[in-house]
């Protein structure tokens, strides 16, 4: 047992040599800001390197689709992370509950963000909002038999309908707007009869439901907006995207249920400076209208068009339940899920 | 192997002066190097009237693992001296004791004893060596402790209403989705291994490395593409409907991809690897003799291979099971794709549905009992192992009998179809639509993710198995049950999805940090920040845990295949533990540590949950760049960095099988005697 600090020295030794080669500067200059983002980068960086272009200021991203709440809860103060986008209100209210944003009172950011679309206390604030739709086969679908969420559960929809998981943050906060404004049993009533609609079990994203349609498996999905966008730019999709007709739901009563992607400061934000800048530079008209052609998400600034897809289905009437009636029935709705046995 | 035993019972004799008296009387695994701290490490007796069942040894079991026998113990002993001179210490000639008296030397051997009996207490556990590999293993536990920890504080009680609903749904998933990849990956691994290692037919050559490709695709991507590929718009049902002139999905029946079966297939296509790969060791070790004799005795050729081939290959055919299902059970991406709902899909809709984090930490908790259920079973195959090897003295090679007609084609379509639907069609596929979406899906950075993702494998493979070495070596030096534990607790990590064991690393790294900043700001003022969170050593760090339970498992194996003699022998020439390691069991493990280190590396490659929580801003790896499309179903986008993926896990792959078989060979043909001859009775 001579010396083992020898091997263990020669070891870290030879571990050190190829991480020095892969170590990236890790401190914080002046003029950056460092985002944690549960929005894809290639949906983030067009907007990012737009905005570096012209202020100046370094947009440094990590990209995960869970967990970095977390990391930022457990780093602390000292964490280097300035802002936080997020793609639905069940990340948002972690991110609140957690302890983990800091309120903020900027003119520029109330100006250009409804109220709706932003928390009273500026812990977190809206960037874009979706438009949760239904969409039925042009060939086998007859208009007027769907208009509402409720007609989902129609008797002669039987084997007819096609969505995603209902664990889905998208279904879960449909489902909680449902619970919010109708009360738990009647959502429970509802989810049985669209389960019982259901022509397969549910799987895939908002973009195979429409696919199942083009392809005959079911006739009636629930998607969101900017779905029907993408499929549409793309070559391979946009027949899938041509054999269904959209339809936003609830137009008579509350309106259509809209869910969001938004974005919080932090409590810990090293560069509050530039991060508030890039706060204002997301809100602007171009960070807006790059999202609005980009994803085909609708712009939460009012006077940003949306794109011409988006446009060409005109008006509709938005529900305007608020974002924390929707956080708070999240936990209620997906243990409705599994009460009702969605998936199974 | 009858090494605890001595083949003969030593007859109690006068030897003569200088000659060796090392009888070794029951000696167990990874003991024998510990009488270094029993054995007196300079005795130097020669016509002296000490007697050692007079002195003071503490404790006879450790008498046991001398090389004293002990009915010679009243014998005077030649001089012997076995340590090393120590840095540091007097240089003392190895006669100067013989000018004391012997009294004198009487009461300086009992002290001498005193001071080594002293050492067998609990200090020596915790010294040298041992202490070092017992900071490692509590240092790789703390993710588990971590996940364990936030399972202790949850939100709310989930299992109310996960037994009302859904948990037994769950966990009948699971199980069936384990049993299915149990079944599978056994049937292709250990029967293709087989083929390859016993039999000669058209391709074997190709096969024998070739069956290991498809461990370079990862499971979710290989989800992806059979979707694809067998959906209702893929071709395979477009062409049916052409053929037969349906057109609707209801016309007609096809068996739905996502679903349990589907989940199954998918991953004992890319998992069967595992087993393969160490069956087909383990079936390339076993001598021909062996077989030859059960030939002799009338044993058929089924028998041969259920009743001895199959029974000698076993623990090495479980570590690969055991590898192959918590790989299974810590997978996310298939199952979510494939809407099979497991514990682990339920363990995420807790943690990010309903938003209790410590809910989903229980839910991993019982993903971690699942395992230690495994890691029972492994360990309860292995306790064993050391009677199924071959009797090496009389190792040959096996002669392959060559398949001639029907059997032949056989053979060559049994490992030709693995190989096709695991590696081939999926490679095709992804290079189709890596050329039609190469504009989209090529950038510049392409070259440094790459980079990236190599560099930080390699690192955490080299990391991985020297930790694994480190553990192993220290279990063979002194096992202690502490260590046994923490190695055990640890090897958890492979089970753990990766997002949990993620935030297992988080937890721990952020703790220090901040600890340390907050240290420095009250002592010095000075912010340090965080030092090790939201760094590549995070990173490596949380592959390390995770891929212990690979690297450990396979260093293990073949450090407990070396022959405790050699230890002994390189001992009473003066070496030391470390001089042992690096000049003796290294060399010796080679193909070992270089499994160990290409499957970790591969697993590194495709590793994604954590790496995308831990990683620091502007660091991409493959994984996570393909991540960004695929997690939307983009596939055409992902496809090249896919590609880059499976090609740059295919290198070692290759390599690493060519010099495994070189090795094999040499072994075979008595070149490198010492590995085998470990197994001498």
């Amino acid at each position: 047992m001579q010396n083992p600090k020898n091997f263990v020295v020669k070891t870290a030794l030879l571990l050190a040599l190829p991480l020095m080669g892969l170590a990236t500067p890790m401190l914080a200059a002046a003029d950056e800001v460092n985002v944690y983002s549960y929005r894809q980068q290639f949906l983030t960086d067009p907007i990012f390197d737009a905005f570096t272009a012209e202020t100046g200021i370094k947009v440094n991203t990590v990209f995960a689709k869970k967990g970095l709440i977390e990391r930022l809860e457990n780093e602390g103060m000292n964490s280097p992370a300035d802002l936080v986008l997020v793609t639905n209100v069940g990340n948002l209210a972690a991110a609140v509950d957690a302890g983990v944003t800091q309120s903020l009172k900027n003119d520029v950011l109330e100006a250009n963000i409804p109220l709706s679309f932003r928390d009273t206390d500026g812990h977190w604030f809206g960037l874009t909002s979706r438009g949760r739709i239904i969409v039925t086969s042009k060939d086998r679908v007859a208009d007027g038999i769907i208009s509402s969420y409720a007609d989902l559960a129609k008797p002669e929809l039987e084997g007819r309908i096609c969505t995603r998981s209902g664990k889905h943050s998208y279904m879960v906060e449909l489902i909680a707007s449902v619970v919010a404004h109708e009360g738990e049993a009647a959502a429970s009533d509802w989810l049985t009869a669209v389960k019982g609609n259901l022509a397969r079990k549910p799987q895939g994203n908002d973009r195979a439901q429409v696919k199942a349609i083009s392809e005959g498996e079911c006739d009636v999905a629930i998607i969101n907006t900017y779905y029907m966008g993408a499929m549409m730019t793309n070559p391979d999709q946009q027949a899938w995207a041509d054999s269904v007709n959209v339809i936003f739901p609830n137009q008579s009563d509350r309106g259509t249920h809209m869910n969001i992607s938004g974005v919080v400061l932090t409590k810990a934000s090293p560069n509050r400076d530039s991060a508030i800048k890039l706060l204002e530079y997301l809100a602007s008209d171009s960070a807006q209208s790059m999202y609005a052609t980009n994803n085909h998400e609708y712009p939460i600034k009012a006077d940003v068009a949306p794109s011409d897809l988006v446009s060409s289905w005109g008006e509709f009437k938005k529900d305007t339940l608020s974002l924390n009636e929707i956080a708070a029935h999240r936990a209620q709705a997906s243990r409705l899920v599994d009460t009702v046995d969605y998936d199974g | 192997m009858t090494a605890d035993k001595p083949s003969a019972p030593p007859k109690p004799q006068l030897p003569t002066l200088g000659g060796a008296v090392t009888g070794r009387v029951k000696a167990t695994w990874g003991s024998s190097t510990s009488y270094q701290s029993a054995t007196p490490s300079a005795v130097i007796w020669p016509g002296g009237s000490f007697r050692f069942s007079a002195s003071r040894i503490a404790s006879t079991r450790q008498l046991r693992n001398t090389a004293v026998h002990p009915t010679l113990n009243s014998i005077p002993f030649p001089e012997v001296q076995y340590r090393k001179h120590v840095p540091g210490a007097p240089r003392r000639s190895r006669h100067s004791v013989l000018t004391d008296s012997p009294a004198r030397q009487t009461y300086k051997e009992q002290q001498r004893h005193r001071h080594l009996s002293l050492s067998n207490g609990i200090w020596a556990s915790i010294r040298g060596w041992p202490l070092v590999a017992l900071i490692v293993a509590f240092i790789v536990c703390l993710p588990i402790f971590s996940v364990l920890y936030l399972a202790l504080n949850p939100e709310e009680n989930i299992w109310p209403h996960l037994w009302d609903t859904v948990l037994l749904r769950y966990i009948s998933n699971t199980l069936m989705l384990m049993t299915g990849v149990a079944v599978g990956t056994l049937c292709i691994g250990v029967s293709t291994a087989w083929l390859v290692t016993r039999y000669e037919f058209p391709g074997r050559s190709i096969f024998n490395w070739a069956l290991l490709l498809p461990f370079a695709v990862p499971a979710y991507v290989i989800a992806y593409i059979y979707t694809d590929l067998l959906e209702f718009a893929g071709p395979v049902q477009s062409a049916l409907r052409a053929t037969f002139g349906w057109k609707l999905a209801n016309e007609y029946w096809f068996p739905s991809i996502r679903s349990l079966p589907g989940a199954i297939t998918m991953m004992v296509l890319v998992l069967y690897p595992y087993v393969y790969l160490l069956a087909r060791a383990a079936f390339l070790e076993q001598s021909a003799s062996v077989l030859e004799a059960a030939k002799i005795l009338g044993g058929s050729s089924r028998s041969r291979f259920f009743r001895i081939a199959l029974p000698m290959a076993r623990p090495a055919i479980v570590v690969g099971l055991a590898m192959a299902l918590m790989e299974t059970l810590n997978d996310f991406g298939t199952v979510d794709y494939f809407a099979v709902r497991t514990l682990t899909s339920g363990l995420y809709d807790v943690w990010l549905g309903m938003n209790n984090l410590g809910g989903g930490a229980q839910i991993a908790s019982l993903l971690l009992l699942f395992v230690m259920v495994l890691v029972g079973l492994e360990k309860v195959s292995r306790r064993h192992r050391e009677h199924y090897q071959p009797t090496a003295s009389r190792f040959r090679k096996l002669n392959r009998r060559k398949l001639v007609g029907k059997s032949a084609a056989f053979a060559t379509i049994s490992c030709f179809l693995p190989v096709l639907l695991g590696f081939l069609l999926p490679a095709w596929v992804l290079l189709n639509y890596s050329i039609r979406y190469f504009e989209q899906s090529y950038t510049e950075d392409f070259r440094q993710i790459a980079l990236n993702s190599v560099g930080l494998s390699a690192t955490a493979a080299v990391a991985a198995v020297s930790v694994g070495i480190l553990l192993s070596y220290s279990q063979r030096l002194r096992p202690t049950r502490l260590l046994k534990t923490s190695v055990n607790i640890s090897s958890l990590g492979y089970a753990v999805p990766g997002a949990v064991l993620a935030i297992g690393v988080i937890i721990p790294f952020a703790a220090i940090d901040n600890g340390i900043d907050a240290f420095m700001r009250s002592q010095f003022d000075i912010s340090t920040g965080l030092l090790l969170s939201g760094t590549v050593f995070a990173l490596v760090f949380a592959y390390t845990v995770r891929f212990l339970a690979v690297a450990y498992g396979s260093v293990d194996a073949s450090m407990k295949k070396i022959s405790p003699h050699m230890d002994d022998a390189a001992r009473s020439l003066g070496h030391s533990s470390l001089t042992i390691l690096s000049r003796i069991h290294l060399p010796l493990m080679k193909s070992g540590i270089l499994t160990a280190a290409l499957v970790v590396f591969v697993d590194c490659m495709k590793e994604l949950p954590a790496t995308l929580v831990l990683r620091p801003f502007n660091f991409d790896t493959l994984a996570t760049h393909v991540y960004q499309f695929a997690s939307d179903e983009l596939i055409g986008e992902a496809a090249l960095g896919s590609l880059l993926i499976v090609l740059v896990g295919l290198v070692p792959v290759v390599l690493l099988t060519v010099s495994i078989d070189r090795s094999q060979e040499l072994k075979a043909a008595g070149i490198s005697t010492v590995g085998t001859s470990s197994h001498a009775t």
